[in-house]
C-alpha cells in the first residue's frame, strides 16, 4: 500500500481516511451491530431501557454538533421534539408515516432557523433564555390552539409500529447523526464551526459568514431532534402536551452530553449510557428527589469534570504518555 | 381600565424581581438563573412566617431580605467566584455561570419540595376589596404595589446617591477599570450579588401575598425577570421598570382577553420584538 | 506602469456616541505601496483600520477595494474581498494547532485553498514567516514573536490584496524587531500592499512609502516619511503645544 505525508498525518490515498478513522468506523459498525441484536434477546424492560439510551443518544449527540464547538447553550430540545411528536399525531391520519418524518425534518430545521437568526447574532446568554422558554411557549400555544380549535388537548397516535421497531429506527437515526459529525468534522464546515467557537472576531476576519455557519449547524441539530420525536410518538398511543415538550428532556440532554463530552463526536454516548441508567434507577427509587439529582449532576458538570468523561480520559491518557516516553 | 391598574400592581412586584436580577447581572456579571428559585424561597418564608407566626408578610421582609442576602453572598463566594477566577474569557465564565446556577437552581427546587411538597400555596391576607375610580381591586394587590415602590425607589436613590452605589455602578460600568481606580471589585460583586439575592426574595414576599406558588414555578419568573433585564437593557435601571411594568399590563391582558395560559407567550412575543429590533434593549446603548 | 488605487478613503467618521473617534478621513493606498498610518496615541488610528476591516462599522462615507465599494459590509465580506489583517493583541486560536491556524485563513478568505492544495499553501505560508518545523505545536505554547507571526502567516495565506498590520512590532524586543522589519521588508519587496499602524518611528522610516498622520481622529499631514516626520504641526501633535 503506497502512503505519503501530507497535512502532518498518515493518510490512505485510496479512502482519504486516517488509519484512526478506519478503526474508528469499524469499532462503530461493531457497536451498532451488537446494539441492533438487543430485541432478539430481550423485548421487555431491556428493549424499554435500549430505547431511551438510544434517543438520548441521538439527542445529545445531535446537540454537540451545535453546542460543543460554539459552546451556545441550547435548551430547545424539547421544543423540537415536541414538534416532531406533534406533527406525526396531527399528520397520521393524512401521511403515511415515512412522509410524516420528513415534514418533521423540515419544520425542525425552519424552527431552528427563525431562533438562530433571532438569536445566534447576539451572546450565548440571550440564547440560553430564548432557548429555555420555548419548549414552554409552544406548549402553551399547543394547548391553547388545541382547546380552542378542538374540544381536548391531546392526540391519539394509533400505529401498527412497535418496540422493536422504534429501537431499530432510533439505532439507524443515530448512524446517521455519526455519519453526519463525521462528514462535518472533516469539512469546511466544521473547520468553520471550531474556529468560531475558538474567537468569534477572527473567524469573521478570515472571511467566515459566522452567523450563516452557526445558523445551519443549528438547523441540523434541530431538525433532528424533531426527527426523534417524530420516531417517538408510536411509543404513545396517547401524546399531550406536557408530555411532548416536557422541559426536562433539554435539561438531560445537556447534562449527558456534557457529561461525555460535548467536544468528541464520541463523547455524549459515553455520558449517555451512564447517566440513563442511574437516572432510570433514581426516577424509580426517589421520585421527589430528581430535581435535586440534576442540580447535582450539573454542579458536577461545572466544578469536578468540565470537560465530560473524554476530557478526563484525554487528561491522564496524555499523563500516561509523558510517563511512557520517560520510562 | 381593570386591565389597567391590575396590569400596573402586578408590574411593581416584576420590577423589584427584575432588579434583583439586574443587579447580579450587572455588577457581578453572573446571570443567575437560580433567581427565580430565590424569589420562591422568598414566598415559603413568607407563608411560612405568615401561617406560622401570624406575622404579616410585608413585616417577614425585614426577615427574608437579610436571610437571602446572606445565602446569596456565600452562593457567589462558594460557587461564583472560583468559576470567575478560572475563566480565561468572558465567554468561558458565561457559559459555566449558566450550568452552574441551573443546577443552584435544581437544588433549590429539591430542597423546597422535600421541605414543603409538590402542593400549591396560598393564603388569604388582607383579601378585602379596595376601590379605586368605581372599581374594587384586592387590597393585598395594593399594599405589594406600594411596598414594591418604595424598595424600588430606594434601591434607585441608594445606587445614585451612595458611595456603595457609585461602586456598583463603575464596576457594572468597567470592571477592569474600577479595579485600577482601588475599587475591590470582587467584594463588590459579592455584596452586589448578595443584594440582588436580598431584593429578589423581597419580592418573592410580597408576590406571595396575592399569587398561588409551588416548588417549582421558579423558573417561569426567572425567564420573566431575564426578558424584563435584556428588553430593558443590560446597565438601566428605568428600563427595567419600565419594561416591568409593560410586561404586567402586557401578561394581564392576554389574560383576560385571549387565555390565561398564554402569558408566557405574551413575554415572549415582546422579547422576539425586541430581540429582531433593538438587541441592546430599549434603553441599552449599542455596545461599541 | 499606471498606478491602480488599491484602497480608497472618502470621508469616513466613526462617533461612539458623542465621542467623535475618526472624523472624515480621505486617503487612497496605492497597489504595491507600504503606507504608515501614525499618530499620538487615541488619535484614531486602530479605529480607522477597524472601519477598514469591517470590525466596526462605520457611520458615515465611503470605502471602496479596486473600485468597488465595501462600504458598511460585514468583515467576513470585506475578508473575502481580499482585506486580511493582524489584530493589536495578538488573537491566537487557542485550542488549535499553529497548523491550523494558520491554515484558518485560507478557507474561507480572497483565495480559498481545501485538501492538497491547503496544505501545500500552509507549509509554504509557515516556511515564509519563519515557523518552519513548528507547524503541530499548540499555540499557546509559542513565544510571542512566533504567536504575531502566526497570526501574519494567518493574513498571508489568502494572498490578499491589501494587509493591515495594526502595531504588529509592538512588544517586541530589539532583536526580535530586527528580525520583524525583516520579514515585512521582505513583504514589500513581494509588491504586497500594506498599511501598518505602528509606534516605532525607525521602522516607520525604513518601511514605509508614505506616510499619514492623524490626531483627533482627523488626517493631520500625508507624504513621504521624511516629510511628515518633519512637518511642525506633527511635532506638536506628538509633543503637545508647549514644546513646539
Amino acid at each position: 500500500m503506497r502512503r505519503r505525508y501530507y497535512g502532518g498525518r498518515r493518510r490512505w490515498e485510496f479512502v482519504g481516511m486516517t488509519r484512526r478513522e478506519l478503526y474508528g468506523l469499524l469499532t462503530g459498525i461493531i457497536i451498532f451491530a451488537l446494539a441492533s441484536l438487543l430485541p432478539l434477546v430481550n423485548t421487555g424492560y431491556g428493549l424499554s431501557l435500549g430505547v431511551t439510551i438510544a434517543m438520548y443518544t441521538v439527542l445529545s449527540t445531535s446537540w454537540a454538533l451545535f453546542s460543543g464547538p460554539t459552546h451556545y447553550i441550547s435548551l430547545a430540545t424539547a421544543a423540537f421534539f415536541g414538534l416532531g411528536m406533534y406533527v406525526v399525531g396531527g399528520g397520521l391520519e393524512m401521511y403515511p408515516f415515512p412522509i410524516l418524518i420528513l415534514i418533521a425534518a423540515g419544520v425542525g430545521a425552519v424552527l431552528a432557523g427563525f431562533i438562530g437568526i433571532a438569536t445566534l447574532r447576539l451572546s450565548g446568554v440571550y440564547f440560553v433564555i430564548f432557548t429555555l422558554g420555548l419548549a414552554e411557549l409552544i406548549r402553551q400555544l399547543v394547548t391553547w390552539g388545541q382547546t380552542t380549535l378542538g374540544t381536548s388537548s391531546g392526540l391519539y397516535v394509533l400505529t401498527n409500529i412497535d418496540e422493536k421497531m422504534i429501537y431499530w429506527q432510533l439505532l439507524v437515526l443515530a448512524a446517521f447523526v455519526y455519519l453526519i459529525g463525521w462528514w462535518i468534522n472533516r469539512s469546511k464546515l466544521g473547520f468553520a464551526l471550531r474556529i468560531i467557537g475558538n474567537d468569534e472576531k477572527v473567524a469573521a476576519h478570515s472571511g467566515i459568514n459566522t452567523a450563516l455557519v452557526k445558523v445551519l449547524l443549528f438547523m441540523v441539530s434541530g431538525s433532528i431532534a424533531a426527527v426523534t420525536g417524530a420516531l417517538l410518538a408510536p411509543r404513545w398511543t396517547y401524546i399531550e402536551p406536557t408530555i411532548a415538550f416536557s422541559p426536562m428532556l433539554s435539561f438531560l440532554v445537556v447534562i449527558m452530553a456534557l457529561i461525555g463530552g460535548a467536544h468528541r463526536l464520541w463523547g455524549p454516548v459515553l455520558g449517555v449510557v451512564p447517566f440513563a441508567l442511574v437516572w432510570d434507577l433514581i426516577t424509580a427509587k426517589f421520585p421527589n428527589q430528581t430535581a435535586l439529582m440534576l442540580g447535582i449532576a450539573f454542579l458536577l458538570i461545572v466544578y469536578a469534570i468540565p470537560h465530560g468523561f473524554i476530557g478526563l480520559g484525554e487528561k491522564y491518557w496524555a499523563k500516561y504518555k509523558v510517563w511512557r516516553d520517560r520510562a | 381600565m381593570d386591565i389597567i391598574i391590575i396590569g400596573m400592581l402586578l408590574g411593581g412586584a416584576y420590577a423589584l424581581m427584575a432588579m434583583g436580577l439586574q443587579l447580579q447581572y450587572g455588577v457581578a456579571r453572573i446571570m443567575n438563573l437560580a433567581n427565580g428559585e430565590m424569589l420562591v424561597a422568598g414566598s415559603f418564608a413568607a407563608f411560612w412566617i405568615f401561617t406560622g407566626y401570624q406575622y404579616s408578610p410585608v413585616l417577614s421582609i425585614v426577615i427574608v431580605a437579610p436571610l437571602a442576602f446572606g445565602a446569596n453572598w456565600l452562593i457567589y463566594k462558594i460557587f461564583m467566584r472560583p468559576l470567575v477566577k478560572r475563566a480565561k474569557s468572558e465567554g468561558q465564565l458565561e457559559v459555566d455561570s449558566i450550568l452552574s446556577t441551573f443546577g443552584q437552581s435544581f437544588i433549590l427546587v429539591g430542597l423546597m419540595l422535600a421541605l414543603f411538597g409538590g402542593e400549591y400555596f396560598s393564603y388569604s391576607y388582607l383579601e378585602e376589596p379596595f376601590e379605586i375610580m368605581g372599581e374594587a381591586y384586592e387590597l393585598n394587590r395594593i399594599i405589594a404595589f406600594l411596598f414594591s415602590a418604595v424598595l424600588c425607589g430606594s434601591l434607585y436613590f441608594w445606587l445614585n446617591r451612595t458611595r456603595l452605589g457609585l461602586t456598583f455602578r463603575a464596576v457594572s460600568v468597567n470592571a477592569e477599570a474600577a479595579g485600577l481606580v482601588g475599587i475591590n471589585v470582587p467584594r463588590a460583586a459579592a455584596l452586589a450579588f448578595g443584594i440582588g439575592g436580598a431584593v429578589t426574595a423581597s419580592g418573592g414576599a410580597l408576590l406571595s401575598m396575592f399569587l398561588t406558588f409551588d416548588a417549582s414555578v421558579g423558573v417561569i419568573f426567572t425567564m420573566k425577570a431575564l426578558v424584563i433585564v435584556i428588553m430593558g437593557g443590560v446597565r438601566d435601571i428605568r428600563g427595567t421598570i419600565l419594561i416591568a411594568f409593560v410586561l404586567g399590563l402586557a401578561e394581564t391582558a392576554v389574560a383576560s382577553l385571549i387565555d390565561p395560559g398564554l402569558t408566557l407567550a405574551a413575554a415572549y412575543f415582546l422579547f422576539i420584538i425586541i430581540l429582531l429590533f433593538r438587541p441592546e434593549g430599549l434603553f441599552g446603548r449599542r455596545s461599541v | 506602469m499606471t498606478e491602480v488605487t488599491a484602497l480608497s478613503i472618502q470621508n469616513v467618521s466613526k462617533n461612539f456616541g458623542g465621542l467623535v473617534a475618526v472624523d472624515q478621513m480621505t486617503f487612497d493606498v496605492m497597489e504595491h505601496e507600504v503606507v504608515g498610518l501614525i499618530g499620538p496615541n487615541g488619535s484614531g488610528k486602530t479605529t480607522m483600520l477597524n472601519l477598514i476591516s469591517g470590525f466596526l462599522k462605520l457611520s458615515s462615507g465611503q470605502v471602496g477595494v479596486f473600485g468597488k465599494s465595501i462600504t458598511g459590509r460585514s468583515a467576513n465580506r470585506i475578508a473575502r474581498r481580499g482585506i486580511a489583517r493582524t489584530f493589536q493583541l495578538v488573537r491566537m486560536l487557542p485550542s488549535m494547532t499553529v497548523r491550523e491556524n494558520v491554515a484558518a485563513g485560507g478557507v474561507f478568505g480572497y483565495q480559498r485553498y481545501w485538501g492538497v492544495e491547503l496544505d501545500r499553501r500552509t507549509n509554504f505560508v509557515i516556511e515564509q514567516v519563519g515557523l518552519g518545523g513548528k507547524d503541530a505545536m499548540p499555540v499557546v505554547a509559542l513565544t510571542y514573536i512566533d504567536q504575531k507571526r502566526v497570526e501574519l502567516a494567518r493574513a498571508l495565506i489568502s494572498d490578499p490584496q491589501l494587509i493591515l498590520l495594526d502595531e504588529w512590532l509592538a512588544g517586541l524586543n530589539p532583536k526580535e524587531m530586527e528580525i520583524g522589519i525583516k520579514l515585512i521588508n521582505e513583504l514589500r519587496f513581494e509588491g504586497r500592499t500594506l498599511i501598518i499602524v505602528e509606534h516605532y518611528m525607525d521602522a516607520i522610516r525604513s518601511l514605509c512609502d508614505r506616510c499619514i498622520v492623524m490626531n483627533s481622529g482627523a488626517k493631520i499631514a500625508e507624504g513621504s516619511p521624511h516629510e511628515v516626520l518633519s512637518d511642525p504641526e506633527v511635532v506638536r501633535a506628538y509633543l503637545g503645544d508647549n514644546d513646539a
